[in-house]
């Protein structure tokens, strides 16, 4: 295969998906090191970038892996890095960088049982306050967490072109079930995918590196003329480091400010049986699709319960479950971890919230979320 | 305002940013001019210049350059700057950064660099110590000396740089210090021209760290010391140039290695237009 996928229906596992998601999403620079169970992703684009002309290094570490993706992408190249939890934990001072220099580029955390090394080859969902808060300082970053192949795709894809339109890094919070499991995946022909072809300064722009006044303006790549300063200290619109707190201020309000302002077009979620439902379950990644089941086989005794799916875990669907929880009285968040995202859910929707710990290590039972169910019907 | 009024460099530096935030007595603008000089020289295009560096004094060189310049993470500049070239290998790239950066926190990057002979000029100031931090020990803290986290002498041997890159297989292997400003631009600029790993180690003084802590007057003083302990010797065998003056041993420098070797970016161009199906 010298090209893109072929339109058509392909028998392919999630970290396939992923893959040429991000070839079609544009993605011509890989840098990685070889992690259970991400490590496909890493081999196939080995095969695959050179063929598409692009670029392939297998780095010593994670955090080189981070650093050079972030270096190519302000060569030019639309890059991305694939790890599990205790690369991810690498990366994150160099996510930070990516944050503060505003550069797009895509990483993908396939999660496994933690902490540590845990058990490399089992699911987890122990990352997700990771890619909220892992790295340092405030920031607003944006996350997606697929529930099959197919999304696994198509996300990929979705996960290219935010980096780009809001110039930061990019996370895709799968996990080990998801990037191994098979099952139908579905191409459509190439010029339906809408892509976001990186944008680039003129090098006689007269403005400065960055803009705290607009959201967006399109980044100066090296070696076109522009001779900008990009710097992970604390930076003016000139790009120059500054100690004022009044520039930290400025710069910061608009790298949370974009994301913020555009939260509305980025959030995404799927929703089952919510508008009537008096239980709201919440579910993301594997854990859904058993979640999902035990709300069909619930209904189907009477109950009325949904399942509210976010496909970003951030920004936080805030909006949303603020209104859900006008009409629910409770939510029920199973998730492979002692709890993470019932934390926001809480919060946000000053309801009563159950939490299901699943232990990371196996794939979530079902009849554990319907007997949840039924015990919030009692 | 006349011209008479603007520094020399103006058109390679950014004015605006002056005065530095290097300390009297520092080498590090020595570095910065012999940088310069080294550019002018190599008939390069500005617009392909590009200086990356990590954390650190010397980190903020680049800052005052004007060339797309990168201010990366402590010790990263090594694997920014390496996915920068591979995505456009028109660009040269120069990572300039402290002893520090280059080989205690990011010595795994330097390691790895080397031994892909990966297309990068790397140039590392040397002043034996942790400047910005306060004047903390490091990797580069010659045996004995003091240092604010050594206050009893230091117990650690070096790392013997040149030796380092050169047993690696890095290109081009040089070591100056900023009292030889005219071989250290030759050097920059030899680096330029080279396919492949280019390392110089440059020794720079610290006067309100490294040189206080070690009976220094001021940083001329502290310069004075090394040069009158050094010797040139481009054929050195560099196994013996670990730097320990203090000990009456010579401070050795040189261009030490100069071949040609197969670099990354030329065998991996080939691998892409082989994947491409594209005859040469």
């Amino acid at each position: 295969m010298t090209a893109l996928l072929e339109p058509g229906r392909y028998f392919a596992d999630g970290n396939f998906a992923i893959t040429e998601g991000a070839l079609v999403g544009g993605c011509r620079f890989f840098a990685g090191y070889p992690i259970t169970p991400s490590s496909e992703v890493l081999e196939r684009m080995s095969e695959r970038l050179p063929k598409l002309g692009g670029h392939f290094i297998e780095m010593e570490d994670e955090i080189g892996s981070m650093a050079a993706i972030i270096g190519a992408s302000n060569a030019g190249a639309k890059s991305m890095t694939a790890t599990s939890g205790p690369g991810f934990s690498l990366m994150q001072e160099n996510i930070g960088l990516g944050i503060i220099t505003e550069t797009p580029t895509v990483v993908l955390d396939e999660m496994r049982a933690g902490p540590s090394t845990g058990i490399p080859t089992r699911v987890g969902q122990g990352d997700v306050m990771q890619t909220r808060y892992g790295s340092h300082g405030d920031l607003a970053p944006i996350t997606y967490a697929p529930n099959s192949v197919q999304e696994s795709f198509d996300i990929t894809i979705e996960a290219f072109n935010s980096a780009e339109k809001y110039r930061q890094p990019v996370i895709i919070a799968s996990d080990q079930v998801v990037g191994h499991l098979s099952e139908v995946l579905e191409v459509k022909p190439l010029e339906e995918y809408d892509v976001v072809q990186r944008m680039m300064r003129k090098h006689d722009d007269e403005k400065g590196v960055f803009s705290y006044t607009e959201d967006y303006v399109p980044m100066f790549v090296a070696g076109t003329g522009f001779r900008g300063n990009v710097d992970s200290l604390t930076h003016d619109e000139r790009g120059y480091p500054s100690n004022e707190a009044s520039v930290e201020k400025e710069m910061l309000e608009h790298l949370l400010g974009k994301v913020k302002k555009n939260e509305e077009k980025i959030v995404k979620y799927e929703e089952f049986l919510v508008e009537d439902a008096e239980v709201t379950v919440v579910a993301y990644g594997i854990t859904s699709r058993a979640a999902k089941q035990a709300v069909r086989i619930a209904r189907k005794k009477g109950l009325k319960v949904g399942l509210f799916r976010p496909i970003t875990l951030w920004p936080f669907p805030q909006r949303r479950i603020e209104e859900i929880a006008g009409h629910t009285r409770e939510f029920i968040v199973p998730e492979i971890n002692y709890g993470q995202y019932s934390h926001p859910i809480r919060e946000y929707s000053r309801s009563e919230t159950r939490e299901i710990h699943f232990p990371p290590g196996a794939i979530p039972d079902y009849g554990v979320i319907l007997k949840e169910i039924e015990g919030a019907f009692k | 305002m006349t011209t008479e009024e603007f520094h020399p460099k103006h058109a390679l530096i950014r004015d605006e940013r002056f005065p530095n935030v290097w300390c009297p007595g520092c080498g590090l603008g020595i570095l910065l001019q012999s940088y310069l000089n080294a550019v002018e020289k190599s008939g390069i295009p500005l617009d392909q210049q590009v200086l990356v560096s990590g954390i650190g004094c010397t980190a903020r060189l680049p800052g005052y350059a004007k060339f797309d310049s990168y201010h990366t993470t402590h010790g990263r500049a090594i694997p920014f700057a390496t996915g920068m070239k591979i995505a456009n290998p028109e660009l040269k790239v120069t990572v300039v950064s402290g002893d520090g950066d280059l080989f205690n926190i990011g010595g795994n990057h330097f390691i790895h660099a080397a031994r892909r002979n990966m297309d990068l000029v790397v140039i590392c100031s040397n002043n034996f110590n942790y400047g910005m931090t306060g004047g903390q020990h490091g990797s580069t803290t010659p045996l004995t000396s003091r240092s604010a986290s050594t206050p009893y002498g230091n117990v650690e041997p070096t790392f013997n740089l040149p030796y380092l890159a050169s047993a690696l297989g890095a290109s081009y292997v040089s070591r100056w210090t900023v009292m030889h400003p005219r071989q250290l631009a030759k050097s920059i600029r030899m680096a330029m021209e080279t396919k492949g790993f280019a390392f110089i180690e440059v020794l720079s003084p610290c006067p309100p760290n490294f040189g206080k802590f070690n009976g220094f007057g001021d940083g001329f003083e502290e310069m004075e010391f090394y040069r009158s302990k050094s010797t040139v010797q481009n054929d050195a065998r560099l196994e013996d140039v670990s730097i320990d003056p203090f000990h009456g041993k010579p401070v050795v420098l040189g261009d030490f290695v100069n071949r040609k070797r197969p670099s990354y970016i030329m065998l991996e161009n080939e691998l892409v237009r082989k994947a491409m199906g594209v005859k040469k």
